[in-house]
């Protein structure tokens, strides 16, 4: 080849690239513009309201459209924008990993104005703990934590009310009394949610069985597909899941077998496998902490833990195939944690040896509940970590 | 028994993800081109073939704009290696970085969205055997075509004579364009095959295997695609057998937690990954091995003419 026959080519290939490009640009504008409603809060501030209105921000872990946690905690956003109007100004940044990267979208959105800062995972207590001691006029809320600070505080969700009773509705429909769980990080609150769902399944059918297969990781579609075929595969016909996809309901809808939205209602995704959604509504609390600074009473240093009493935790969308009896269970389970009546962590509870970890009648408080660091009776294998 | 033809039924599935897109890379690298750019395209084409589902309701169609959309983009790359002559290496990472992101951004929308009832496959009769039949043949149908894929490719690249100017390029460019062949022509064909199969398998995950798209969804196959060709040395038969080893051990170790086993689970998810490394280990060692089928012109550019 010439040399001018090659800058033809060159020539070509770069025209032909950049249409490529253009191509491609522009067909991800065409898919991407019907989903812009998202970020369009930011554009009310210009609005000539005379108090400044309050700048909210949001922190997720995830993408908004993970239709589960994510999506959770930016319902209950929405609902504060509902509820305050224009005295507030929301915003949110998803995506956004527990690593060092975290501290630094703090510091920003701080930076931007915003006066009260939620974070909704566990791993950012650490980067808030950080940015909170700095930035001393800015409020900070922590989703899942433990530590706190005199400008930072905690709260979290009795997700465990809604794990006992998806296990009532499990123990119900399981024909091989196996039951499988996919688990995602082996933290207290997750292995405390499947004890409280073998519990749940337990108070109904004695012989039931949990299997436990853990991923590492909240969010990862594919593995936790892999995970719910291996448990399906193990004899389990009921699963249900701590991570925050739909893709183990969505395992258990391809296979004929059934299983639990998480966090959010997942029933479209699989309408034949999903007997019941736990969700977490996080709108009542991000209602009251915005009340609280807004009015002047918010105060660091204290953390809250809400369930089904409080409205926050709630067992939504259960199927037709569930019998009424099971259903008539759960009404009483929730009037139960309503009125104080009924407690879940109420002995005599055994652990996975057949020791007592709780006696007779004793009632759990939420110290003992936040260090559940082993299985209860019925769940097989071994906490990982465990000696 | 049962829970074991069960494990192997999971493993072929598992497999067959990885062994659609190890075969396309293998395409590619016999033609002499590197393309680290598979997760990339795995991630777009997953995007296209879980928006086309969504659409159409046909699983086939949605293959098809899977397998579209990975040719185009390995066109794009194929332009910059082959004629421009850019590094094969840092395009083939811009490629994976490019697709990563914008597979999230094109798919805003359809993180929502959810497929119609997925149909389930058998064999007639043959689905009946006692545990053949649940481990071989209740399987989709890509699974079996995977298996065909590969006997095709070794025919191709073994027994015909467009495969033997395919290898001979990939061994020496230079000899092929002086005997008049079109290399940069036959290269750029070799890098779309190569894309489109990746992109069949980037739509098999998010239509098939987990039928819903999430940002990121492909989650490193396409990383482990690229080892296999390496672990299977270039070989078609073997990377369809590294495949089926690689979704072995990934289903193995959720298989062994469920069953109780006492591994700690951290340990189990690095399982894939020492394997490949202990592989790589093992055949680098043997140096006439890599030599004998390794393309000698892999990764390099060609200036024809010079």
């Amino acid at each position: 080849m010439t040399d001018i026959s090659k800058r033809s080519w060159i020539k070509q290939a770069g025209w032909g690239s950049l249409a490529l490009a253009a191509a491609l640009a522009g067909c991800g504008k065409k898919e991407e513009a019907p989903a812009a409603a998202a970020p369009a809060a930011s554009a009310a501030a210009a609005a000539p309201a005379k108090p400044e209105p309050l700048k909210v921000a949001f922190i997720y872990i995830g993408p908004v459209g993970d239709g589960g946690w994510t999506f959770a905690h930016d319902n209950g956003r929405k609902a504060v924008e509902k509820e305050f109007g224009d005295k507030v100004v929301t915003t949110f940044v998803e995506k956004v990993p527990e690593s060092a990267d975290a501290e630094r979208v703090f510091r920003d959105v701080a930076g931007q104005g915003n006066k009260l800062i939620f974070g909704t995972t566990f791993g950012y207590m650490e980067s808030m703990l950080k940015t909170a001691a700095d930035l001393k006029d800015v409020k900070f809320e922590h989703a899942t934590g433990y530590k706190q600070a005199e400008n930072m505080r905690t709260y979290d969700s009795r997700t465990y009310e809604g794990a006992y009773m998806a296990g009532v509705i499990a123990g119900t429909m399981t024909k091989t009394n196996t039951l499988g769980v996919v688990g995602s990080i082996p933290i207290p609150e997750v292995i405390r949610n499947i004890n409280s769902f073998t519990l749940g399944a337990q108070s109904v059918n004695p012989k039931i069985k949990t299997k436990v297969v853990w991923v590492n990781e909240w969010f990862n579609p594919p593995k936790e597909t892999e995970a719910a075929q291996s448990l399906l595969n193990g004899g389990a016909d009921v699963l249900f899941q701590n991570t925050d996809s739909s893709a183990v309901l969505q395992t258990a809808e391809k296979a004929g077998k059934y299983a639990f939205g998480w966090d959010s209602d997942m029933t479209a995704y699989a309408p034949k496998a999903h007997l019941a959604s736990s969700v977490i509504n996080w709108g009542p609390y991000y209602i009251k902490a915005t009340k609280d600074v807004l009015e002047g009473t918010w105060t660091g240093g204290t953390g809250v833990w809400w369930g089904v009493k409080e409205g926050a935790i709630d067992l939504v969308s259960i199927a037709d195939v569930v019998p009424a009896e099971a259903k008539a269970k759960i009404d009483t389970i929730k009037a139960g944690l309503k009125d104080g009546s009924f407690a879940i962590w109420k002995g005599p509870i055994l652990g996975q040896d057949g020791k007592e970890v709780l006696k007779k009648d004793e009632v759990a408080d939420d110290k003992f509940l936040g260090g559940v660091k082993f299985y209860v009776k019925g769940v097989e294998g071994k906490v990982p970590g465990d000696k | 028994m049962e829970p074991f033809a069960l494990l192997i039924a999971a493993t072929l599935n598992a497999g067959t993800v990885l062994a659609f897109a190890a075969l396309g890379l293998l395409i590619n690298e016999r033609a002499g081109i590197l393309n680290l750019g598979a997760e990339g395209m795995m991630l777009v084409a997953a995007v296209a073939g879980y928006a086309t589902a969504v659409h159409t309701g046909s699983d086939w169609i949605a293959f098809g704009a899977g397998a579209v959309a990975g040719a185009l983009l390995a066109a794009a790359f194929g332009l910059l290696v082959i004629w421009l002559n850019t590094n094969q290496v840092a395009t083939g990472l811009a490629l994976s970085l490019f697709g990563a992101g914008f597979s999230a951004f094109a798919g805003i929308r359809y993180t929502q969205e959810k497929l119609t009832e997925r149909p389930r496959f058998e064999i007639p009769g043959l689905a009946d055997i006692p545990f053949f039949g649940p481990a071989l043949f209740k399987q989709h149908p890509m699974v079996y075509l995977a298996v065909l894929l590969t006997v095709g490719i070794a025919w191709f690249l073994y027994r015909s004579r467009a495969g033997l100017v395919l290898r001979s390029i990939g061994e020496s460019p230079e000899s092929a364009h002086a005997l008049g062949y079109p290399v940069r022509r036959i290269r750029l064909a070799a890098v779309m095959v190569g894309g489109a199969l990746c992109g069949i398998s980037g739509a098999y995950i998010s239509v098939v295997y987990t039928p819903l798209w999430v940002e990121g969804m492909v989650a490193g196959k396409g990383w482990i695609a690229l080892a296999l060709t390496t672990f299977a040395t270039w070989r078609p038969a073997r990377v369809l057998l590294g495949a089926y080893l690689f979704g072995g051990v990934t289903m193995l170790q959720f298989h062994l937690q469920g069953e109780g086993v006492q591994v700690p689970s951290q340990f189990l998810t690095m399982l894939p990954y020492l394997a490949t490394i202990v592989v790589l280990v093992l055949i680098s060692r043997n140096a006439a091995f890599i030599r004998v089928n390794m393309p000698a012109s892999i990764g390099k550019p060609f200036f024809p003419g010079s």
